[in-house]
């Protein structure tokens, strides 16, 4: 691989390093939204974490803050080191909405990104049968993002980034749109990916069994404005089996965290339209 | 691609109308309540109609081909004449607005700069530039095509910079994150993600063109199909007028299928497209 495995710089220094990150939307005179407050968040490399919490609570917006698609009102974000202000490909990003290009075939989307790269023809060639084969998707290879299923699209969408060999995927809700068996294929198969290659993967849920069912380490945020609740180290063994007694002492606890959030995001709908 | 089946029944219901109106101008005509000089009877208009189609001479093997003296007929030279100024008048039309739609689509100042004398320009109808188009130009095709050019401009940049403007933000959030450039970003992902609307502009701007030409035949030419009615007045040929109207009729019909399956050719990858 590459030398990002060590930490370079300040040694210690987590692989993707958040510090003090405040998030404020709209201006003072019609009413500032604070989506995140003072965050502070070091992920390791290789790790996969889960960001928790209902909607509201701000963990889409540290994804997309650490995607680089805003800036930060306050606070840093660096990865590896260098501090995040753009997009990039070295941070894969994969949305619940799949996102795919839907005027090109499966092919070209997951090509896209490699010939901006400028990678040569045949290398292409051989990532993209490659990828094609380990998400199953060889005899979709010329259909259109319109004729496949949901499943179909998210495979496509996580072929599309790993096209790329980003080091971090970065995951909004990938499997929120999806039906239960569907959605636990590809979790499996999403665990699989990672245990090959190794990624460093935030995957954003506010399904409190897909957090315990995937992550090393589940973050659990407040509702409005975000900050972090608690951090949940889920220390089982994998393949994790949803029905056992430790994996419910997870859930349970989590899910008290996180139902006590949800009840203040409910009590904040009620004033709203109460005020209406 | 589905195959149009003619059914008998559906056959019947389209061509009851037409029937009927054609039955009752026969009547009338036969009736002899009308003069046949304000309304001609229909097999009257026919028969002039396939003079109009037939070529003058008769066919002469040393003079030209077969086919060629097929088309020799008048009805022939007015549809080359007509089609091809709306050809030559789109694209110019179509030429000028494409690249400034795009920029005004993708940025707030150039919209902001050139959007007000748009907004006046644009519902000036093409046919209120005839005065100034032949002060401007003189007679012929000079200020006929400048006239077809205006009348595809609106349409096609009103929907363009409409198209560029509705580019669902996640594809460009996406693209970014897989590396796109500026220009990767405008070539592969604006325009492909506008052309829907862009395409849709082109079909409007082109009806428009047809609308145009036949004003401008009338009045600044001396032959295409437009010409060719107002020819026919003067000779007080109704059946003639009749005939070259249909002329009209069909050529439109021809243009905007054409359109219609360059369109679904384009757009095949796009979701509303699969149930036509």
């Amino acid at each position: 691989m590459n030398a990002t495995s060590v930490p370079r710089g300040n040694a210690g220094r987590p692989y993707i390093d958040i510090r003090n990150l405040s998030q404020v939307f709209g201006d003072r005179s019609r009413g500032a939204v604070t989506a995140l407050r003072d965050i502070n968040l070091g992920i390791r490399q290789g790790e996969f974490v889960c960001l928790l919490g209902p909607s509201g609570c701000g963990k889409s917006t540290l994804l997309n803050a650490i995607a680089g698609f805003t800036s930060p009102t306050a606070g840093s974000i660096s990865v590896d080191g260098r501090p995040v202000s753009a997009p990039g490909p070295d941070r894969g990003m994969v949305f619940q909405e799949y996102a795919l290009f839907p005027w090109m075939t499966v092919e070209k989307n997951i090509t896209f990104g490699l010939q901006i790269q400028k990678m040569p023809r045949e290398k292409i060639r051989a990532t993209v049968d490659g990828l094609l084969d380990k998400l199953q998707l060889t005899d979709f290879r010329d259909r259109y993002p319109k004729d496949l299923s949901g499943g179909m699209r998210q495979r496509v969408a996580i072929a599309r980034v790993l096209a790329l060999d980003s080091p971090i995927l970065l995951m909004d809700e990938p499997f929120g749109a999806l039906d239960a068996l569907t959605r636990r294929t590809l979790q499996d198969e999403l665990l699989r990916i990672w245990e090959e290659l190794r990624k460093t993967i935030v995957f954003v849920t506010h399904s409190i069994e897909e957090s315990v069912y995937l992550a090393d380490r589940v973050v659990a945020m407040t509702y409005r404005p975000g900050t972090i609740k608690r951090e949940v180290q889920v220390t089982l063994a994998r393949e994790r089996d949803p029905s056992s007694t430790e994996f419910n002492r997870y859930t349970r606890e989590l899910a008290q965290l996180v139902m006590e959030e949800q009840y203040r995001h409910n009590q904040d709908e009620i004033r709203v339209l109460a005020a209406e | 691609m589905r195959v149009s089946r003619l059914k008998p029944l559906r056959v019947l219901q389209g061509v009851l109308v037409p029937f009927a109106i054609l039955a009752v101008w026969q009547w009338v005509s036969a009736s002899g309540l009308v003069n046949p000089q304000i309304l001609p009877s229909p097999a009257a208009v026919l028969t002039r109609w396939l003079a109009y189609l037939a070529p003058l001479e008769p066919y002469d093997p040393a003079k030209s081909g077969y086919f060629t003296w097929l088309l020799s007929g008048e009805l022939f030279h007015d549809a080359s004449a007509s089609l091809s100024r709306v050809i030559l008048g789109f694209l110019a039309g179509a030429a000028l607005a494409l690249p400034l739609g795009l920029l005004m689509g993708a940025s707030d100042a150039i919209y902001k700069l050139f959007n007000p004398l748009i907004q006046v320009l644009r519902p000036i109808p093409p046919i209120a530039f005839i005065p100034l188009a032949i002060l401007w130009f003189g007679l012929g095709n000079p200020p006929a095509i400048f006239l077809i050019t205006l009348g595809a401009f609106f349409p096609v940049l009103m929907n363009t910079i409409a198209g560029v403007r509705h580019v669902d933000a996640i594809y460009i959030r996406a693209a970014q994150s897989l590396g796109a450039g500026r220009t990767t970003l405008f070539l592969r992902v604006m325009l492909p993600a506008a052309a829907p609307y862009i395409l849709t502009g082109a079909r409007i701007g082109m009806g428009t063109a047809f609308i145009v030409v036949i004003v401008a035949e009338m009045i600044a030419v001396n032959n295409g199909l437009g010409y060719r009615i107002l020819e026919a007045r003067e000779f007080f040929w109704s059946d003639k007028i009749i005939a070259g109207m249909i002329t009209i009729g069909l050529l439109g019909l021809a243009i905007d299928s054409g359109m219609s399956r360059l369109n679904s050719f384009l757009l095949k990858w796009h979701r509303g497209m699969e149930q036509r």
